[in-house]
Order: C-alpha cells, then structure tokens, then sequence
C-alpha cells in the first residue's frame, strides 16, 4: 500500500480552473450521494411521517390498515396523555435521564482524570471501564437482574451481614418523595416522586455507559495544550487551581456531546428495562420504549402517538446539536 | 516537495483522520499527553500512589458484574451458588453445554445478519463519505446534517412503517429483512465516520488523480480505497457491535426462526424456573464476539466512538 507521489509544485504551476472539480465533477457527485439520501429520506423522514399518521387515524392492528382520521383530530393522543402508565413513563424517563446523566458524566469525567493521572497501567483501566460498553443491554441487563434479584445476588450477601428485611430492588413498587397527602388534581393519575425500582436500572445504565464518558473525556484531557498547564505552575497555581481553571473549561466541549448523546440513549431506553425488570408493579419501571412495544400488537394509532412524542424529545435535544456541529463545520 | 507530500500521505496511510487530530478527537496516545500524566503524577509519591489505588478499586469495582457472570456460568448445570460473589466448588461448562444448545441457533443468524449489514452498510459510508470530503456540492454540509438525524431517532418511530415495508415485500420475519433494514439505518453513521476519516487524507491525491484523467470512480477505486483500510476498520467494528447488539429490530422483524441471539437470550429468562448458570453461560455466549473484538481491537473501537460524536 504504497502512497502516490504528488509533485505539488508542478500542481501549483496550472491555473486552479483546470482542476477538475467544476461543475460536472459536482452533478456526478450529487448523482452517486442521492440513492442514499433518498433512502434515508424514505426510511427515517418519511416513515416518521406515516407513523405521525398513523397516531392520527383509527388503525388499531394488522396488515389491512383503517386509515380514516380518528374523530375528532388527535384523539389518541388525548387518550394516552391521561393514562396512568403514560404518566408514569415520562415521570419514570425524567428521573431515570436526571440521575443517570448525573451518574455517567460525573462518574467520567472522575474516572477520566483518575486515569489520565495514572502513573501505570493506564491503558488496562482504560480497558475496563470501556468493556460494559462493548455489551448488549439485552446482556447487562440480564447480568444485573441476577445480581439485583430479591431472592438472589445481593441479598443474600445482606441477609448474611444481618439485615433482615433487604431491599425488593426492581419489585419495590413504592415512591420516594411521593405526594401523597395532597390531591393533586384529577388529570394527574400517578404519585410524583422516585421510583425505587427504577434505581438499579439507573445504575446497570450507569455502569454500561460511564466508559463512554471517560472516553470522550481522556479524549478532551489529551487535546489540552501542555503549555498551558505549565503556565500555570510557573505562576504558582496548584494542582485544584489547574482543574478548576484550565483543565475543566477545556473539556467543555467534551462534557456537551457526552451530554447529548447520553441524555439521547436514555430517552430511549429499552432493551435494558425490558431484560431487568420490564413494567414493573404498577409501571414503576416503565419506559415510552416498552409502551410502544407493547401496544404494538394491539394498538398501531397509540403506540405511533407514544413514538411521535418520544421522537419529539430526543430531535429537542438532537437537532439543537447537529445544527450546532454544522454551523462550526461551515465556519471551519 | 514530492517527499514532503509522500509522507502526508503515507502518515493518513496509518490512519492520522479528523477523527485523531488531538484537538478533536479519541487521541489515545499522542507523545503529549504522557508528558501531562507525568506532570501531575509527579507532585508527592504518595499523591500518585492514592490515584493508583482509587484507580484499582474503580476498576474491581466495574469487573464485579463481568466476574458474577463468569463465575455463575460455571457453576454447572443445576443450581448457581448461594452467594453472588462465591466462586463455585467445581466450577463445570455444563452451563454452557445447555446454553449452547438453546442459542447456536440464533447466534448463526446474529452472525448472518451482522456479517453482511455491516459490510454493506461500510462501503456505501465509504463511497458517500468520499463523496462529501472530497467533492463537497452546493449544500452537501446541509444534506449530510440531514442524512445524520437518521442516527439519532429512536427507531420506535419508525418501526410500524418498516414492519409494513417488509410485509409488502414479503420479507417480514426473515433475516435478509432485517439485514436490510441494519444497512439502511447504518448508512448516517458510517457516512459521518468515513467522512471525517477522508478529511484526513491530503485532497492533493484526489487532484493529483484528477490531473491523471481518473474520474470520481476510478479515484475511488484506485486511490481512496486502497488508503481506506484504518477506516474500514474502525466503521465495520462500530456497525459489528451496534448490530450484534441489537434488540429491538431483531425482535420485531424476525420470526422465532430468524430470531438473533439477543432475543433468544432475552427469551430465557421468560421461562418460569430460570437456570441462572445457563443464562450467565447465555450472556457470556452473546457477550464473546464483541468483547473479543474490544479486547483485540479497542483502540479502533474507541476512534470509532469518538466518530460517533458530531462535533
């Protein structure tokens, strides 16, 4: 594999218009990018919007689909909105993103300083706060269910230190911080509050994706400039006074796609709680995902409306990003 | 000047890609950084010795779960140990003899589906990211930001509809179905990753190509792929994890003949008396492949990460 020798001075000497990037270059480039843009328009935006019809018209189940609009306009999602398992799935999915992210991000970019400091064996710690990542939720999930099981794994660790009444984990159905003394209104049918099931589900999330943080933040720590740092200690700045000041603001960016594209993965999750615990006693760990798995073999119209929603959310986060990248693209 | 300009490109030859520039990206090893880590180890001996330790204990503390596995798969056919953390008397694979026998089947059609979506779903990414490096067109940049959102959605949104498309091409609970669908929503990904991979080979080679009478194909062809083998690399391992890892396509699009290997594994815990061996030496069945890949090649596991992230 060798690379071909390119005489850039004799490339300098024609004038720039002989280069063949004109236009003709650029209709055939056009021409071989459109087949994929045209499938990713079929496959992403125009199913979307069949799913967005589909939220709007009467088709429950099968292959003959009822397309006439559901009277009056936007029914379905009337219905779901009121339902207790909807609420508790957004309650559930607010609080599963808010401790995660805090746990991933946190847990990363502590790991990542920790590592990066490391006098050895650095890259085999790299290796196993990474390797989570390499597994399916379906794996992790099936792993932690085991671990957190009532009857097994941790427990009997705890009934043998003594603690006689150890926690039900994934079965618990009550709520911390529940409103429960005032009445909150009829419209609202479900206790505001943490589930404690859906704890260590947050954590199993946690642990697969806390190397993905420490990635992109060991990423962030060796693009730091050197000069930088050194600057610092010749003014006299310590170690605490160099992470607070330089080192943090630098991996900024770094924390931002972290945030993105986590907050984005635990907006849809699914095959974890599925293999975990799956709804739960009275929905405490559901998910949007598995009310849309569920319904879609008896409800189309409710399981697309459920979809259009959860779409909704993650292009809020999404989209602000990828404008975000293409406008620094387009300054660069 | 040509020697200058050879080493640029031998130097993209080994990978050097947008993707590695340290500024931007995984930027696992440039000289600088063990010049840093140097730096702030070097205060107190036992400053560094205390990061050491916490380092350790972080780590065993990660391995807990990978451990749980292991040592519950082979803790034999029966009955898994009382403790969670007790290593078994006489560890046995009859766990895995079982487990086998319940998954060989679905972890021929994971690798049926795995092998070609990822193949196919990397050459279309090299081909477009090509393309939008090297003959960016009038609006290319926004085109591409398009094609992106595909990576982001959840599938959730558009699952119905697919389900219908392969029910009217009669490819519904197939494996070459699902395959497709793998390619089709593997295309934004490995697009962005090529494309910042190309970013980093000289434009120079492609107007050196131009010059010599080849056209876009031909360039491709006989400049770009040969220098594409780091980015092939990197793309396939990203689409090889994320497709043998799947679930949800997996789940719905295929038949039980079809079924990949993380919805049979899902399957057995369905069952009412659950063999935890069996399922730990399950996992560890479905898990093998990709950690294997990991361990033999995380380095470009993790660029492909990085690539993952638009910037």
């Amino acid at each position: 594999m060798t690379a071909p020798v390119i005489d850039r001075a004799w490339l300098r000497r024609r004038p720039a218009a002989t280069i063949p990037h004109g236009v003709k270059t650029s209709r055939r480039a056009r021409l071989i990018f459109a087949p994929s843009l045209l499938v990713s328009f079929l496959f992403v935006y125009v199913f979307i919007g069949i799913t967005g019809y589909i939220s709007l018209s009467n088709w429950k189940v099968g292959t003959s689909p009822d397309l006439s609009l559901r009277q009056p306009f936007g029914a379905t999602y009337g219905e779901i909105v009121g339902e207790q398992r909807f609420q508790a799935d957004y309650r559930n999915v607010i609080i599963f993103t808010a401790v995660f992210l805090v746990l991933a991000i946190v847990g990363g970019l502590v790991a990542a300083l920790f590592i990066h400091h490391v006098a050895i064996g650095k890259s085999l710690f790299r290796t196993v706060f990474l390797l989570p990542y390499a597994l399916s939720f379906i794996v992790t999930g099936v792993v932690w269910r085991w671990i957190f099981a009532p009857s097994t794994g941790i427990n009997v660790f705890l009934k043998a230190i003594g603690i006689q009444n150890p926690p039900g984990w994934t079965t618990d159905p009550s709520i911390v911080g529940a409103v429960n003394s005032i009445d909150i209104g009829s419209p609202l049918k479900i206790q505001l509050g943490i589930p404690v099931a859906l704890l260590p589900i947050i954590f199993a999330a946690a642990w697969q994706l806390v190397g993905f943080a420490m990635a992109m933040y060991l990423a962030g720590l060796a693009s730091i400039p050197e000069e930088h740092l050194e600057a610092a200690s010749v003014d006299g700045a310590n170690a605490w006074q160099r992470l607070r000041h330089i080192v943090l603001p630098q991996l900024w960016p770094s924390t931002i796609t972290c945030f993105v594209l986590l907050l984005h993965v635990a907006l849809k999750i699914f095959d974890l709680v599925v293999a975990m615990s799956g709804s739960g006693p009275g929905f405490v760990t559901d998910v949007p995902g598995i009310y849309i798995y569920n319904y879609l073999t008896s409800r189309y119209d409710k399981a697309s409306a459920m979809a259009l929603i959860l779409l909704g959310l993650t292009l809020l986060v999404v989209v602000p990003y990828l404008i975000r990248g293409y406008r620094r693209e387009r300054k660069a | 000047m040509s020697v200058q300009s050879a080493k640029y490109a031998s130097k993209s030859a080994i990978g050097v890609s947008r993707v590695r520039r340290p500024k931007e990206g995984a930027g696992f090893g440039p000289p600088r950084k063990a010049a840093s880590a140097r730096r702030f180890s070097r205060p107190t001996t036992w400053g560094g010795w205390a990061i050491l330790a916490v380092c350790c204990i972080a780590a065993a503390f990660m391995l807990v779960p990978v451990y749980v596995i292991i040592a519950t798969a082979l803790s034999g056919g029966t009955s898994a140990p009382s403790f969670f953390l007790a290593f078994p008397d006489r560890p046995s694979l009859d766990a895995f003899k079982g487990a086998w026998q319940q998954l060989h089947g679905s972890l021929i059609n994971s690798l049926q589906i795995t092998v070609p979506a990822a193949a196919i779903s990397c050459l279309i990414g090299s081909l477009n990211g090509y393309l939008l490096s090297k003959f960016p067109f009038r609006g290319s940049n926004a085109l591409f930001t398009i094609l992106l959102v595909g990576m982001f959605i959840p599938f959730q949104a558009v699952i119905i509809p697919v389900f219908q498309f392969l029910n009217m091409l009669h490819l519904q609970g197939s494996i070459l179905g699902v395959t497709i669908v793998h390619i089709i929503y593997g295309i934004p990904i490995t697009t962005l990753i090529f494309r910042n991979y190309y970013e980093g080979i000289p434009s120079a080679i492609v107007e050196a190509a131009a010059i010599d009478g080849a056209g876009i194909w031909k360039t491709f062809t006989h400049v770009m792929l040969p220098l594409s083998m780091p980015g092939f690399v990197v793309a396939a391992i990203f689409q090889i994890t994320n497709i043998w890892n799947d679930f949800l396509f997996g789940f719905i699009l295929t038949s039980p003949a079809a079924w990949p290997a993380t919805v049979s594994l899902n399957n057995m815990i369905g069952t009412t008396t659950v063999n935890y061996a069996q399922l730990m030496a399950g996992a560890v069945l479905v898990a093998a492949p990709t950690v294997l890949v990991y361990l033999f090649l995380g380095r470009y596991f993790v660029r492909g990460l990085t690539a993952g992230s638009v910037k």
